[in-house]
């Protein structure tokens, strides 16, 4: 290869890596900000401020559910697994909304009494398809 | 192996000049056409009307048929572009510069049409159009990067600086397609981690994930289509008032 060839490579090489460099700091600086939503165990560990709109997500857990008979009000919980926290709810929910589903609430967080007001649901859908059929045949 | 060496080396030399492929791709251009659109054809019709629906989703999961393969194409045109982004500033081969400029509109069509076809299933199943989650924010920086380089283009009167300023382009943008990759599962995001899989056994059942990559293989073909015609018209636009030009012009005629 022809020397000015290979002195172009080096340069691309050199402005590459600065690139990559450059955008692995601003990735590790905007860490806790990418994440859409905080797990039970983030809110937990570290509780945002109150006053702030934040995003807490997980599945919905098993027989958490409660629904407000005269109402559109509802509560549950969100687990990770490692802790739970809960959630009050008053609105339409999304079709895909279900216990031991992936569920994104919007809200205010009152680390106090470790619950979770949400004004928006939205529900988080898994990577899993499956037939109707075939589900059926295995419960 | 120094055999096979010199036939790249004169394949290379032949992609790079415009005759050569124009008069190629003239013969490929109606059979990949014919098969592109004949598997497009099976895929989606297999696809929407005999597949299962999805035991959660319902039917609205068969836009899956459109949105993966869109979305596939996208990564795969950029990651083309930046390729040729570096042959262009390393060997100046006329040619990279002119498949940047042919091949950006495409690859801006099929990300938006994985951004469109996503908010439309996002609005039943999430709940919402949009949300600004990473992957879906570096779906779109990759709409912004194709009508970046679409633009940057444009803003040259002169072509041969234009190509190299869309090659440099081109090659800092590739910067987001591990980031588009990976984000699912460096990050929590509300769009689900990908079903298919190389190395494990995918999450999609086998039932629908035949009809997906019947799909993904007809967004293939039909991108290997679109590109040959619009890098034809390119040349075609470049190279109007060259001799061998105008003779295949009077020759067809």
């Amino acid at each position: 290869m022809k020397q000015h060839r290979k002195n172009r490579i080096y340069v691309i090489l050199f402005i590459g890596i600065s690139i990559l460099i450059s955008i692995f700091l601003v990735f590790s600086a905007l860490q806790e900000n990418i994440n859409l939503f905080y797990s039970p165990t983030d809110l937990q560990n570290n509780p945002p401020m109150s006053d702030k709109s934040i995003r807490a997500g997980g599945l919905v857990k098993e027989n958490s559910l409660i629904r407000d008979k005269d109402s559109l009000k509802i509560f549950f919980e969100i687990t990770d697994l490692k802790n739970t926290v809960s959630v009050s709810y008053e609105g339409l929910l999304p079709d895909l909304f279900k216990e031991n589903k992936g569920v994104v609430a919007t809200g205010y967080f009152y680390p106090s009494a470790n619950e979770f007001v949400a004004y928006e649901i939205l529900a988080k859908h898994d990577e899993n398809y499956v037939p109707k059929e075939v589900k059926k045949a295995l419960e | 192996m120094n055999k096979l060496f010199s036939a790249i080396k004169l394949f290379y030399h032949k992609l790079g000049s415009y005759p050569w492929f124009y008069s190629i791709s003239s013969k490929f251009l109606p059979i990949s056409s014919v098969l592109a659109l004949m598997i497009f054809g099976i895929g989606i019709v297999w696809g929407i009307f005999y597949s299962p629906s999805d035991a959660t989703q319902g039917e609205i999961y068969r836009i899956i048929y459109m949105h993966v393969p869109a979305a596939s194409v996208a990564q795969s045109i950029y990651f083309a572009l930046a390729t040729a982004g570096f042959v262009y500033i390393v060997w100046k081969m006329k040619m990279a510069g002119l498949f940047i400029k042919a091949m950006a509109p495409i690859g801006a069509s099929f990300t938006l049409l994985a951004l469109i076809s996503g908010a439309i299933w996002g609005q039943p199943t999430w709940g919402t159009w949009w949300v600004w989650d990473a992957r879906l924010t570096s779906t779109l920086v990759l709409l912004l990067f194709y009508l970046a380089i679409i633009g940057l283009y444009s803003s040259f009167d002169n072509k041969k600086s234009a190509d190299q300023a869309v090659s440099i382009l081109a090659m800092v943008g590739a910067i987001n397609l591990p980031i588009i990759k990976k984000s699912v599962d460096w990050w929590n995001t509300l769009h689900q981690p990908s079903s298919i899989r190389v190395f494990e056994e995918s999450s999609i059942s086998s039932e629908m994930l035949y009809p997906l990559l019947v799909c993904i293989l007809a967004f293939y073909l039909l991108v290997f289509v679109f590109g040959l015609m619009a890098i034809r018209a390119e040349i075609a636009k470049r190279e109007m008032n060259k001799e061998w030009f105008k003779k295949i012009i009077i020759k067809n005629d």
